[in-house]
């Protein structure tokens, strides 16, 4: 029998078995936030233990931190002192901190690979449940509680039920103006929002094949929408010329020899599936969410369907059979975790240029990382923006989760390119749609939900 | 962690499904920096409107359901990884939640802080939610070492829990001092481990 890329990396990893069949897995990457990791560095002053690997672990500032003025003290004093007790934590442990103002500061999951940081092969985790990001590199990368962020500090090791595997495999060519958010919000409203737990999801076929690695990302990033410990897609010539040349990747002398190994990251013919599903490219259209969980979306052309979650058409304020076509909107989000890279940016520029929001519309751009800011400025996207009246902001989550002051107020439709459409999750009341960073900005234009497979 | 061992208590019913951790705790309230104090704000947005008045029709502000199990609908604990979550639910007073399906990262962070998860099938979280509704003040038995769930003498669910899990509830133990006794084998697989 042959081994899924899922076996293979974890196989390599296992330290040992425990009676009763949990294993101890090995930790290759640490990454960590100022939200999540408080309680674990409490946990390890109180024991009295040191970082088993500090050089396996990278901090940086996202979740909490203002979109603007970077530059000036953080105003909110509690996110203040939650940031400066990263900063502290990282210097008495000897961490790498990447914080506010620092060329390499960003989302956790959009400097992880920008760095070149996460390779294939790895095994990654996070204070965070869209660790998954990282699998579209050919990785084990799962989000978990800060107990684990402390188990992992201390012993680079967490103990784990091996997960069962899953298979997606998508085929054909994707529709005029269908990106792979689509792609991913369409095999979620298939699956639902429970339909890969206990999964770990690996990505395959010729539609994912075409996929930079951008767009792979944000497939990745999603699997845990479905309810599954995470995402993978099997390295390429893709995966490999993206990291080449990054800061972390293998230097000149050992990058033949990481490209063998990674070579033989795939999962064999003969490999056996727990689940497998398959779709078909030409089947998904530009997607959005009617309700209040990443699983209840539709095509835009399809009609909101009779649901038993009345609580949750109640709270957006929509109707079964409904159209979202037309529906008037009042924000745009583009960024998080999910779509926020140079590659989104890039898209909505596109769109925009020459155009201008409506004017009932607040839209909103906030780059994953100062990289990604820094290139958009370069490329003058920045200025495209501008003119078209979307406001470019510094990095971070923002109104992804509302922890800053970038929220939505209540009652308000907000498109969003983020991951989450639950209740109160841009801010108490706000109603969310999750879209593409393309329906986003043809929405931000138009001020209500458009088809942009008749706009590209 | 405080060990668990046996309760006998009445349960408080949340059908909702789906139930997410943004739901149990908002993003506004992790801003802390120790484990304690989340339970005033646990399910904040549905226990308080917008004026930070009691919403009377929400459960948990019905002086009739009270209680250390919290019953909940299939998916309880999706979405965001925040362990504040399980600290939240703990600090209120919760120490088993049950319901048909859970979330897996939930799963672990509740085992990790001392809240067992319960899983039963669709038929018998059911049967749970008509027994409260019928008599709020009724109470359930869990013996976590026979791991066994009684909704009353005749009728008894026998739950699973993995082994190891068990003995750390049971003791109070944490994974970690399991981990850290495994130096020399963390140390071995490091020497022999290549990586890129």
């Amino acid at each position: 029998m042959g081994k899924t890329l899922f076996d293979k990396i974890w196989d390599a990893h296992i330290v040992t078995t425990v009676e009763g069949g949990k294993q101890v897995v090995y930790i290759d990457q640490h990454y960590i936030h100022e939200v999540t990791s408080p309680q674990a560095f409490n946990g390890l002053k109180t024991r009295n233990i040191d970082l088993r690997r500090k050089d396996k672990i990278i901090a940086t500032t996202d979740h909490n931190v203002p979109t603007k003025d970077q530059h000036l003290p953080i105003s909110e004093p509690l996110s203040r002192k939650q940031v400066e007790t990263l900063l502290y934590n990282c210097e008495t442990f000897g961490v790498t901190c990447y914080g506010l103002g620092h060329k390499n500061q960003g989302i956790v999951h959009v400097i992880g690979p920008e760095l070149g940081i996460t390779k294939p092969g790895m095994t990654i985790v996070c204070g965070d449940s869209h660790t998954s990001t990282h699998g579209a590199f050919g990785c084990i990368a799962f989000g978990i509680g800060t107990s684990q962020v402390e188990q992992v500090m201390a012993t680079q090791c967490l103990i784990l039920n091996k997960p069962k595997k899953m298979r997606i495999t998508i085929n054909g060519i994707l529709p005029k103006g269908v990106s792979s958010k689509d792609i991913v919000l369409y095999i979620i409203s298939k699956l639902t929002a429970s339909g890969g737990t206990e999964h770990f999801i690996e990505f395959a076929g010729d539609t994912i094949s075409t996929l930079s690695m951008e767009a792979r990302m944000t497939i990745c990033n999603m699997s845990i929408e479905m309810g599954a410990r995470g995402g993978l897609i099997a390295p390429d010539q893709k995966t490999f010329d993206y990291i080449k040349g990054r800061k972390h990747a293998p230097d000149e002398e050992t990058w033949e020899e990481a490209i063998q190994f990674w070579e033989t990251l795939y999962s064999d013919d003969d490999a056996d599936f727990d689940t497998e599903y398959s779709f078909n490219a030409e089947d998904i259209g530009p997607m959005v969410t009617y309700g209040t969980n990443p699983g209840m979306g539709i095509r835009i052309m399809d009609k909101i369907p009779s649901d038993k979650n009345s609580k949750a058409l109640e709270y957006m304020g929509l109707r079964t059979g409904e159209s979202l076509l037309g529906k008037e909107i009042q924000y745009v989000f583009i960024g998080s975790c999910t779509n926020s890279r140079i590659e989104d940016l890039r898209q909505v520029a596109q769109f925009v240029k020459g155009k201008h929001k409506a004017k009932h519309i607040t839209a909103l751009i906030v780059p994953g990382s100062k990289a990604v800011e820094e290139q958009a400025k370069k490329e003058g996207l920045d200025k495209i923006f501008a003119a078209a009246g979307f406001e470019l902001r510094e990095p971070g989550c923002s109104a992804c989760l509302g922890m800053n002051e970038d929220k939505v107020p209540a009652g308000q439709y907000c498109v969003s390119t983020s991951n989450r459409n639950f209740e109160g999750r841009q801010g108490p009341g706000a109603r969310t749609i999750l879209a593409s960073p393309l329906t986003a900005a043809a929405a931000a234009v138009e001020g209500k939900l458009v088809d942009v497979t008749n706009m590209v | 962690m405080e060990p668990l061992i046996n309760i006998h208590s009445s349960a408080v019913p949340l059908p909702a499904e789906d139930i997410d951790t943004d739901q149990i705790i908002p993003a506004r309230f992790l801003k802390a920096i120790t484990k304690e104090g989340f339970g005033k704000n646990l399910f904040r947005d549905w226990r308080y409107d917008k004026n930070n008045d009691i919403k009377g029709d929400f459960v948990l502000n019905n002086p009739i359901y009270k209680g250390q199990i919290l019953v909940a609908g299939k998916n309880f604990g999706c979405g965001s990884s925040r362990e504040h979550a399980a600290w939240a639910l703990y600090d209120y007073g919760f120490r088993v939640v049950i319901s048909s399906y859970f979330a897996d990262i939930f799963k672990g962070n509740a085992l990790n802080n001392g809240i067992l998860p319960i899983t039963v099938s669709e038929e018998e979280l059911h049967l749970i939610f008509r027994r409260i509704e019928t008599d709020p003040a009724h109470h359930f038995d869990i013996d976590l070492k026979n791991q066994i769930l009684s909704i009353d003498e005749k009728t008894k669910i026998l739950f699973t829990i993995d082994a190891f899990k068990k003995e750390c509830l049971l003791k109070g133990y944490d994974d970690i001092d399991f981990l850290l006794s495994l130096d020399k084998k963390i140390t071995s697989f490091e020497e022999s481990q290549i990586i890129y």
